[in-house]
């Protein structure tokens, strides 16, 4: 090894460019773990393009006008898959205009109102945090316990109606998702508005403007892109989340088109799920798994894109500013 | 309101020949209760909005345990699905004339998926780490970083079906095992669907320790790499033990990508080439058929209460972990 470290500028392995302090010692042994490490960055982008190829060579042929227009027919061996699409734009809707006005609301809260060490604080701060890291199926099994049994079957009881709330439907889908991504809304809008220059406040109310006219009139219009990044990044993951809405309204299969919130409604990722593991021929399904994974692939990409871009954009403001 | 702004000071001497204020004493109070009332109100509706994030979480944990608590104390499920019931047998045979609920199965399965994924995501997502924030030039981390985050906006239903569809014959034919889809498949799968978290914890861990430190081990003769292991790695230890603990908190209760590549097969066994049913699968495979109310009802909440209680005291954890490193780094 110590033989190896003179004549290390002939060794064809050592082609890393070397920092000033040239290595004295393991040069072999230290150029193998680099390439190793390295192998481990090639190996996670090899199979990021493994998942999109499949995808992509396999999927790109069904989806067709057609495919995004029709509904499935034949037993989910033929058609398209307009309901999902429908479903889950419903379903995200719904969960952006529950979503937002809190999350929104608790970010400015946590920015601009809460002092850093207060007891309420820390307990928001501790539950954003560990929001976050609850399982997605929990939220499932929440969903289906607090809002479909407690919240619409009481609803259902004090209007004495039949079942009519308490059932899985798109409404508690698009509660229970809208919870799970609470945390991602929060963090992003505070980050937006950290980004707002501690002087535009300062002159806002220097000028006399309350605090809520500041922070409505001056804060707000700021935080703009940085309050669609988390909604679009919440509208990302919202669209291809399964366990969460399996019990709380996603359907199998639903012949109309859901109208009142009350609806079950078709979701494209419970459809990949559906297609990908119910179906009664594998081979006939086929092309259509390829071509909603590839159709679901895409809006979250395109959704994922957008919102990197806007943050891009911000985070280049907040470092121009700083 | 708007109307009233000018009237808030004194106008008194103004261009524009008033030399009385608009607004009169009283009114002017009037006017000043009521915006600090509307301030009230405003910081309170925010103050709740922000609560939402704790009511929340209390939610959770109340209505899981709620439905799930029957399994200890009520005597006619505790017949049917008691803790002791839970415990007794390694048959997982929730469906039958003597539904049997042994847990066994489930924990060994979670456990061997969850071994199988941190065995390939964690050495993968920190040495990934490790290259990517100790030899990388800027230019590639701008490129790696969006295709690690296109892999975190994969949603888990689509590495369920890559793993169901084509990986679980790839790994097949490599190592001609029986079944198809296994312990194996289900965690290289959940290993994908945690690695974005893993590396972007370390990665961001390992940038945040000073240059210094390394200007330091390299002045004193370490090699590069011997300086981003012994020195780097170490130095930023916190956030890369809070990395593996959220990508483990991930494993564990991630459900669609087990749930489609495991096989689903309750089997207490050792080895990574048998099916294997995990309790986030047992939970979504088997809640939509189940009686609301029924033992087997109550036996899923409980499956899901483990769950709950186990991820959130890792995420706990990793919150410390990570609270240690900024503490060391800012007093670095």
């Amino acid at each position: 090894m110590s033989a190896a470290s003179t004549t290390g500028a002939l060794d064809p392995r050592a082609t890393a460019p070397l920092p000033v302090a040239r290595p004295a010692r393991h040069p072999w042994g230290d150029t193998a773990m680099i390439v190793l490490s390295g192998l481990a960055v090639a190996l996670i982008v090899l199979m990021v393009a493994l998942i999109l190829g499949n995808v992509l060579i396999f999927g790109w042929r069904t989806v067709t006008w057609e495919f995004l227009a029709a509904a499935p027919s034949h037993g989910m061996t033929a058609g398209g898959i307009f309901p999902a699409i429908f479903g889950t734009s419903a379903l995200v809707l719904l969960m952006t205009v529950a979503l937002i006005p809190f999350g929104v609301g608790a970010a400015v809260y946590l920015h601009e109102y809460a002092r850093p060490d207060a007891w309420l604080t820390k307990a928001v701060r501790f539950s954003v945090n560990n929001l976050a890291g609850v399982p997605s199926i929990v939220f499932g099994l929440f969903g289906l316990g607090f809002f479909v049994q407690f919240v619409g079957r009481g609803m259902d009881r004090a209007m004495g109606l039949d079942v009519v709330w308490g059932q899985p439907a798109l409404v508690w889908a698009a509660l229970t998702l809208a919870l799970l991504n609470l945390p991602v809304v929060i963090v992003t809008s505070e980050e937006a508005l950290r980004a707002v220059p501690r002087d535009t406040r300062e002159a806002s109310l220097a000028l006399g403007a309350t605090r809520w006219q500041t922070i409505r009139n001056v804060l707000l219009p700021q935080a703009v892109p940085g309050i669609l990044t988390g909604a679009i990044l919440s509208v990302a993951r919202g669209a291809g989340e399964v366990a969460p809405v399996m019990f709380t309204g996603a359907a199998y299969f639903l012949p109309y088109l859901p109208t009142y919130p009350t609806d079950q409604f078709m979701e494209l990722g419970y459809h990949v799920f559906v297609l990908a593991t119910q179906s009664p021929d594998v081979e006939a399904t086929k092309p259509l798994l390829y071509g909603t994974v590839l159709v679901l692939l895409l809006l979250t990409f395109l959704l994922n894109l957008t919102a990197i871009l806007l943050r891009a954009r911000l985070r280049s403001r907040l470092a121009g500013r700083s | 309101m708007s109307a009233t702004h000018h009237g808030i000071g004194a106008a008194a001497g103004s261009a524009d020949g008033f030399d009385r204020p608009l607004l009169d004493a009283a009114q002017r109070r009037t006017f000043r209760r009521r915006q600090r009332l509307r301030e009230w109100v405003i910081t309170w509706a925010l103050r709740l909005c922000a609560l939402t994030a704790v009511i929340g979480l209390l939610l959770i944990m109340v209505f899981v345990f709620r439905e799930a608590l029957p399994v200890v104390f009520d005597p006619a499920i505790r017949a049917e699905a008691g803790l002791a019931r839970l415990f007794a047998t390694d048959m997982w045979q929730p469906v039958g004339g003597v539904p049997k609920y042994g847990i066994a199965p489930l924990v060994v399965g979670t456990l061997k998926v969850v071994a199988v994924a941190m065995l390939f995501a964690v050495p993968i997502g920190v040495l990934a780490a490790i290259f990517t924030s100790e030899f990388s030039s800027p230019r590639f981390r701008e490129l790696l970083k969006p295709v690690v985050e296109i892999l975190a906006g994969i949603p888990s239903v689509v590495l369920g079906f890559f793993a169901l569809i084509v990986m679980a014959s790839w790994l097949q034919a490599a190592t001609g095992s029986p079944t198809r889809l296994n312990a194996l498949n289900a965690g290289i799968a959940l290993a994908l669907g945690v690695l974005p978290t893993v590396f972007s914890v370390c990665e961001d861990a390992l940038r945040a320790v000073p240059r210094s430190f390394r200007e330091a081990s390299l002045a004193l003769g370490a090699s590069r790499w011997q300086t981003a292991w012994n020195v780097t790695l170490p130095a930023a230890s916190a956030g890369v033990a809070a990395g593996v603990l959220l990508g483990l908190a991930r494993s564990i209760g991630e459900t669609m990508i087990v749930l489609m590549a495991s096989g689903n097969a309750a089997i207490v066994s050792a080895s990574a080439f048998d099916s294997v049913r995990t309790f986030s699968a047992t939970i979504a495979a088997e809640l939509a058929e189940v009686v609301f109310g029924s033992g087997h009802y109550a036996v899923l909440f409980f499956l899901g209460a483990i769950l709950f209680v186990t991820t959130f005291a890792i995420n706990v954890a990793a919150g410390i972990f990570v609270d240690r490193l900024r503490r060391r780094l800012a007093g670095a």
